[in-house]
Parts: C-alpha cells; structure tokens; sequence
C-alpha cells in the first residue's frame, strides 16, 4: 500500500531552501500557489518539469537556511511524494516530519540514482529499488518517536492527544 | 557525567535530572515566536488542528517583521491574520510597525528573552539568543503552531562542539570576522545537528551585539544552537533589562564535546563570505577586484547600534561611491532613536547613503533594496545562496559593518584600511595600494 513509482529529478549538496521555495513567494501560503515555484531559482521550468508521482533526490544537506515550512508545503504542493536525500539540515527535517512530507536518509541509494532513473519506494519498510539498474538499498530506520508522531498523523494530533492523557 | 550548558537547559526543560546526546525528548519552552511569513502558516495549522487557547499569552510574540511596512495586499494580509488571532487570543506581544523591529534584535533589547531560557521560534535565526545564554533554535511553523498551544515542543538532545578562540583579534574585527572564519572552517554543514559552544578567552572580549552576530549564523553551520556562556558582559546587558528570572548554566568540566576546536583570534582576517553559500569564507582584502552595486547594513545579524556605529566609523568624511547604492537598516525603533541621537544619521546622509525603515526587507529579497540581474551586494545579513537577495543571477558577499561601508566607499569590495581609516593605535593610514576611488577594477 505504501510503495510508490515514481521517476527521479536529482540534485546537489546543500540545497537550501531559498531554491525549494524563494522568499519573494513568501506572501503567499497554500500549496498549489507554492507548488508553481518549486525550485524555481535552481530550474526555472522545474516547476513545469515536474510530474505528481516524482521523486527528488538530493546530496547531503537538503533544505539547510531558512525556517520555511512552505518549502515541505511547495514540494508536497508539486505531488513529490518522497524526497530521498543523503542528509537532511535539521529545520527541515523537523518540518516534513511535522507536515507529513515523506523523506528518507539513504546515502548510497543517492550515490546509485541518476536523474530520470525510475525509482520504486516502500515508506513502510524504507526499501528503496532502482527499476532502471535493478539495484536494491535500504534507508535508515526511523528514530520509535518519529514512529510515534507519524503514527499520530503529525505533530499537532500528537500533541493534541498527549496533552488530553495527562 | 558532566553536562554541557545546552544539555543543562534542555535537561530543566523536559523535566529530567540529566539528558544526553541524541536522546529525544518533549520540553517546556519559555518563550516562542513567529514571524508575518511563518505565524500565519502557524494559525492555520493551529486552527486546523482545533486548538482553543494558548499555553500563556505572555510567552509568545507574534513580530511582523520580514515583508513590514507591508509592501503588498498578499502581505499586508498575513500581518492582519496575526493581529486577528493576537487580539482573539490576548497575545502580549505582537507590535505594529512604529513599535516592531527586527526580531531577533527586539526580543532581547525588550528583556523577553534571556539567560537559561529555552526559546523556540519560526525563524531559523532564533539561535541568536544563544549570545545570552539561553537556549533558542528555529522550528517550522507547525512545531510553533504546538508550542503556542501546549508550550511543548519535541527536541533531540544535539552533541555539543566547543569553539574556542584564543588571541588578540586584529583592528576591526568583529564578531561577525568570527563567525565568517569559523564556518568556512568548517563548512555550512560542519555543526549538523549540533550545539556550538563558544568559548575562550577572544570571546570574552566581544561585546553583546558581536556576540549576537556570532550567534545568529549558528543556523550556517547546520547546527541547533549556538551558546555563549553569561559572564560580566552578558550579566550588564540583561541588568534592568530581562523580565523574568535569569538561570546561569555552565557546563561541567567533565562534559563531553563530540570535538573541540581551537583557533588564534590574532590570525583571522576581515572577511566575507563570498556567493552563494555563507561558508565561502575569504580575506576581504583580497577581493578588491569584485565591484559593488549595492551595500546592506542592517538586519538580524548586524543591525544594532554598534554596528551602525562601526559603519559610520569609517563613512564618517567619507562618500559613498558613486555607483553604488547604501541602505542602513536600524534593527529596531530603540536603534533607530539611539543612532539619530548620537549623530549617526548626519554621517549617512553626508556620505550619500539611505536610511530605511527596520526591516528584514532586502535580507531575503523581501523588498527596499531588490537585486537586478547580475548585480552584487556586500551585506551585513547572514545568507548568500542563489537569488536570496533578487534575481538568481544576483551575488551577496555577507561581511562585518566596517567591510561594508568601507565597500560602499570604494566601489568594490574593500577592508577600512583600504579606505585609509587608521587602525585604532596604528600611527598613519595604511592607504598605499588602493585603487583610486573613482575607479573600479572590471568585473
């Protein structure tokens, strides 16, 4: 039920997040407005580029710089359903885990993907397979809090009930 | 085992005896914020989520700071979905413009924050209250959405890294030279995760607002906090000035530092940070081939009254160069009084450059100062990446204020001494090699 096809847009370290989403876009809040800038000062026509059902895979660092949840909202806006990076900056981390954005640490599969590669994805197990080489990886297992909170569906419901049990 | 100050704090926030590395736990934040960009994502994931009252209205500030005076109807709208919900709920502090200022140079200057505190904010550079002593990191607006409810939020306990400074610093070097130096050392993911722990005997000599530069670019180096130990100088600033109780952590001798870095103050140069990430690190001297168009000084990072008066230092007798554009940004309403009284204004508008409104404005190509393509800026603020300041062809180089004016002046990028000011004790202006200040070397 949780695994997901999609085709591969790769990119470079520390994408920050003036790329994901620039600040001028700022005045705006809902997902499908975001979701038509979409890296838009890394690739202008990414936004036209991109398909729902894309995967975007990155090199370490992904999202460092500033605190934006709209860059989750913006990725998430685009129908990326995963993004598989090597590292993640740790604002970011927080918020695609707070929003519900799928992301998964997996070095070496991000060392065997290569842009266009079509990617099949298991968020339950963290399996990753490369259709186009055929090579299998592994991303690392979540932390039993993140489980918790993805469990709760998010941050807030998590909050919500763990406040009402005491 | 010993604890680190960050462990400390974070250990009296969850409520525990002792927490260590990697451990995740929920904590009690003393104080929250959220900006015209990230609190109305906040509201409506606090609406959503069907919240109806805050933990404590007097432990949140709602600053309308980034996109003020409001520069169109999409913002002028997210600033009164914030005055509707500070109103609803009786949020203390939320300040109009006339009243706001810079965030992370309001809040301390208001005493709302202060030393031992656990401060979360939707703003990457909250970390800049770490120059107090307190514990301060940026979340998302979902994680301030939480907070506001319940003054709960969720933290993995970071491994700490000391930066130890030892030496002398050189004329002009600031707190912001430091920081430069220390993330181009070690790259803008070189504290992943981490706290950074500055410390040593250069540290102790900077004042407050050089220590709350240094603070402030914690969040370049990828890490959760940056912390300074309180001493005399922390101690004088927050004196009639914090509202609540201050609490003075020190981390143990025996605390553990995943590693331990140490560098002689007297070797670092002036520096900048060149295009397009803020660990690019490089001796301003050296670049003054690069031509300006633009000068920023202001912001989060560097918009306090010493800044300002370090720019007006060397902008003092001196012109800004005719093909560049210098806009000075008083962080906050009090800056802004403190700068007119001392005369500072006088020194501005006698050199040719602007003095605006506080706002974050043209840190992150808000507004009041866009870059057009190609075009390049020596900035005070913290970032550099691609089109963070205009267009994507754009170029910021982040520096000190004295690296700053000392460019507006000569067109290109430029140390003070460049410009012919004499370093404090030198006995003549070290002005020999300077291009001619009508001429500006090719890009």
């Amino acid at each position: 039920m949780s695994a997901i096809r999609g085709c591969a847009w790769t990119f470079g370290r520390d994408v920050d997040t003036d790329q994901i989403i620039a600040a001028r876009y700022l005045n705006m809040k809902t997902a499908e407005e975001l979701a038509c800038h979409l890296m838009e000062d890394c690739d202008a026509e990414f936004p036209q580029k991109v398909k729902a059902g894309d995967i975007m895979v990155a090199r370490e660092n992904f999202g460092c710089g500033s605190s934006r949840e709209h860059a989750p909202i913006a990725i998430k806006g685009a129908g990326v359903p995963v993004v598989i990076a090597k590292s993640f900056a740790r604002i970011f981390y927080r918020n695609a885990f707070n929003t519900g954005l799928p992301i998964l640490v997996a070095p070496e599969a991000v060392d065997g993907i290569s842009e266009g590669d079509e990617l099949e994805v298991d968020l339950e197990t963290g399996s990753i397979r490369n259709l186009t080489t055929g090579k299998d990886y592994q991303a690392e297992a979540l932390p039993p809090f993140m489980r918790e909170l993805v469990a709760a569906g998010g941050l807030l419901p998590y909050l919500k009930k763990s406040t009402s049990e005491r | 085992m010993g604890m680190t100050i960050t462990e400390k704090l974070l250990a009296r926030a969850a409520g525990k005896e002792a927490v260590s590395a990697g451990e995740l736990i929920m904590a009690k934040v003393d104080f929250c914020l959220g900006n015209d960009i990230t609190a109305p994502v906040a509201i409506d994931e606090f609406e959503k989520a069907g919240f109806d009252s805050v933990f404590d209205p007097a432990r949140i500030a709602l600053i309308p700071d980034h996109f003020t005076p409001n520069k169109d109807i999409k913002s002028a709208t997210l600033v009164k979905q914030m005055r509707e919900f500070a109103r609803r709920f009786h949020i203390e502090h939320f300040y109009e413009v006339g009243r706001v200022g810079v965030e992370h140079a309001l809040l301390p200057e208001l005493g709302l924050v202060g030393p031992g505190d656990v401060v979360v904010g939707a703003d990457s550079h909250t970390c800049t209250y770490g120059a107090l002593g307190a514990f301060a990191t940026g979340v998302g607006s979902t994680d301030l959405a939480g907070a506001m409810a319940t003054g709960r939020v969720w933290f993995r306990v970071p491994a700490s890294v000391k930066f130890e400074f030892s030496g002398a610093p050189g004329p002009f070097l600031t707190g912001k030279d430091f920081i430069l130096y220390l993330i181009g050392e070690i790259g803008v993911d070189g504290a992943l995760y981490e706290a950074m722990e500055f410390t040593g005997p250069a540290i102790a000599g900077l004042s407050m607002d050089s220590r709350f530069s240094m603070a402030n670019m914690a969040i370049e180096a990828g890490a959760k906090n940056g912390i300074f130990a309180a001493d005399a100088t922390t101690k004088a600033y927050v004196k009639g000035r914090f509202r609540r109780e201050s609490l003075y952590a020190y981390s143990d001798t025996d605390a553990v530092y995943a590693r331990v870095y140490a560098w002689d103050a007297s070797r670092i140069p002036l520096m900048v940070a060149k295009p397009h990430l803020p660990g690019n690190a490089a001796a301003a001297a050296d670049l003054n081939d690069i031509a300006v168009d633009q000068v920023v000084i202001g912001s989060c990072t560097n918009g306090r009254i010493e800044d300002l008066r370090q720019a007006a230092e060397v902008l003092r007798g001196r012109k800004v160069h005719k093909d560049v554009r210098c806009i000075v940004i008083p962080a906050t309403q009090a800056v802004w009084r403190q700068a007119m009284t001392e005369g500072l204004f006088e020194v501005f508008l006698e050199a040719e450059a602007v003095v605006s409104a506080p706002t974050c404005g043209p840190c992150l190509g808000g507004h009041m100062g866009i870059l057009a393509p190609g075009e390049r800026a020596v900035s005070t603020t913290n970032r550099n990446f691609i089109g963070r300041m205009g267009h994507p062809t754009s170029e910021v180089y982040l520096a000190g204020p004295y690296v700053a004016a000392a460019s507006a002046v000569a067109g290109h990028v430029a140390t003070p001494q460049q410009v012919g000011l004499k370093a404090p004790g030198a006995q003549e202006a070290v002005a020999a090699g300077v291009p001619d200040k009508g001429e500006r070397s090719a890009r």
